[in-house]
């Protein structure tokens, strides 16, 4: 198998908080710390040891209860976080869908948002401009233009957040939970963009609770559990065991 | 070197960001206020007018052209205090965006120097007013007067970036330089000639701060109408760019555990 037919590789990747708790912010606590030797911070590690190699065209869903790192792990995908050891190595480009309309700012509308949230995913305004009707007809919002983006409520943010980001069709598409918000018809109309995408050959990484909807969509499973993989392979599989965990 | 070239396509790539959060900020800060644009030329016209009042009756300097003198030094400072204090929280304060989305986090401090910048842009209005109404002759070295802002750019770049990626470790940063920059207004010769100070001071601000070489050079052709010397403008370029050179080299080693504290 060639590097080139992986659209993601990570390889023994572990990610390290710093616990909250130890935290140090101010200076009094820095010099406190520093004179008791606790400086050192107290390490958390959110992925331990974790590989998974996603070829081109795959959908892997990645499954876990609360806290197991599947975020941390989508994150790191996205070059949002880096591995404190081992590597990750991403062949294409990405759409993050992490948290739908992160750029947005709830002083400006809606229509100057969309020019922004674009330059934070790195299209210029020219090009924003010729997919701007697009990206609106999507969204349903023609009505709302104008309005700040506070007074929207978050499933209208979502719809804009996700118009936007599925604009091009990306390489590898991530998405974290964040169809939850919208009401069934958009919901729908959101898992079709992704097929329809899947159908060019895009890759998916999908993080849902809903068990359904991973055996749906993806065809590969990953199980987080406590930052280790517990378990990947077809999804019928792992999901199978997740849920048999689950209820143990 | 070939880590710089991929580094400029990366900031090549994100250009259009730096644009759009440029005009967002300069779009939101008059928002819903009646005079809109019309205050970033008012403000300082106001608070010079003041400051003239006040310095003309209750404590005298023998400056000639005092309005000139003094609204000249306000508008540098004011650059420098506004930027660098934007740029302190310019990572902080776009968390929510840094732990979603990947941007190279040093655009929202540059954007936020940029703006400060254009808000210069808009006040050089109030000192042409000012220029005008006390008679300055307008002659051809006023054509410099953008490098001497493009120094205080670059200035303000690096100084910028060491502040923010500090205060993202200790928040005690920006109290630290909130008491910085008010002892640094008055080392600052904006109100009083620098000639009244003792001569261990006065020698210690001509080499130390950078504002001095800034302000100097503006007034040197404003006031006297002749090209700044150059000693000074060389001096203000190397301060410049060392700051520069600093602010990315911490920035970038830090940049990496950002997420860890924000």
């Amino acid at each position: 198998m060639r590097e080139n037919d992986y659209a993601v590789i990570v390889e023994n990747a572990t990610v390290r908080f710093n616990m909250a708790s130890e935290r140090i912010d101010n200076l009094k606590e820095y010099f406190v710390k520093l004179m008791k030797r606790e400086l050192m911070f107290k390490e958390f590690l959110a992925l331990k040891d974790v590989s998974l190699k996603v070829k081109k065209g795959e959908a892997w869903g990645i499954v876990g209860t609360n806290g197991s790192g599947k975020s941390t792990l989508l994150k790191l995908i996205c070059g949002i976080l880096k591995p404190y050891k081992g590597t990750v190595t991403i062949n294409g480009s990405i759409a993050p869908l992490i948290e739908l309309g992160a750029g947005f700012d709830g002083d400006l509308t809606a229509r100057e948002n969309i020019y922004l949230n674009g330059a934070v995913l790195g299209y210029d305004s020219k090009f924003m401009e010729g997919h701007f009707e697009e990206i609106v007809d999507f969204a349903e919002l023609q009505d709302f233009l104008d309005m700040p983006i506070k007074n929207y409520s978050s499933g209208m943010a979502a719809r804009l957040g996700f118009a936007i980001a599925t604009i091009v069709r990306p390489d590898i598409l991530i998405c974290d939970e964040v169809l939850a918000v919208g009401d069934y018809a958009f919901q729908q109309k959101c898992e079709r963009r992704m097929s329809e995408m899947r159908e060019f050959g895009t890759t998916l990484l999908y993080v849902s609770h809903s068990i359904d909807s991973v055996k749906e969509v993806c065809d590969h499973a990953l199980w987080l559990d406590r930052g280790t993989v517990q378990m990947n392979g077809k999804v019928d599989r792992v999901c199978d065991a997740y849920m048999k965990e689950l209820k143990e | 070197m070939i880590k710089f070239i991929e580094r400029l396509g990366t900031f090549n790539h994100y250009k259009p960001l730096l644009q759009q959060l440029v005009m967002k900020d300069i779009k939101l800060k008059y928002r819903r206020s009646f005079l809109g644009y019309v205050w970033s030329i008012l403000n300082p016209l106001m608070i010079m007018i003041i400051m003239v009042l006040v310095f003309s009756n209750m404590f005298r300097f023998d400056i000639e052209n005092f309005p000139v003198y003094l609204i000249t030094g306000q508008t540098i400072f004011n650059f420098v205090s506004e930027a660098t204090n934007q740029a302190l929280f310019s990572i902080t304060g776009n968390a929510a965006l840094l732990k979603k989305t990947y941007v190279p986090k040093y655009i929202f401090t540059v954007s936020k120097v940029t703006s400060s910048f254009v808000n210069t842009l808009f006040a050089l209005g109030a000192m042409l007013i000012v220029f005008v109404v006390c008679h300055v002759r307008f002659q051809i070295y006023m054509l410099f007067i953008p490098i001497i802002l493009v120094q205080v750019y670059i200035f303000c770049v690096g100084l910028g970036l060491i502040l923010a990626q500090a205060t993202v470790f200790f928040r005690d940063v920006q109290y630290i330089y909130a008491a910085v920059l008010t002892a640094w207004m008055y080392l600052t010769p904006i109100f009083y000639p620098i000639t009244q100070l003792p001569f261990e001071l006065m020698w210690m601000i001509k080499h130390f701060n950078p504002l001095y070489s800034y302000i100097t050079q503006l007034r040197t052709i404003v006031l006297d109408g002749i090209f700044p010397d150059p000693r000074l403008v060389i001096y203000g370029f190397i301060v410049a760019f060392v700051s520069l050179v600093i602010g990315t080299w911490v920035f970038m080693k830090n940049q990496d555990r950002f997420i860890l504290y924000i």
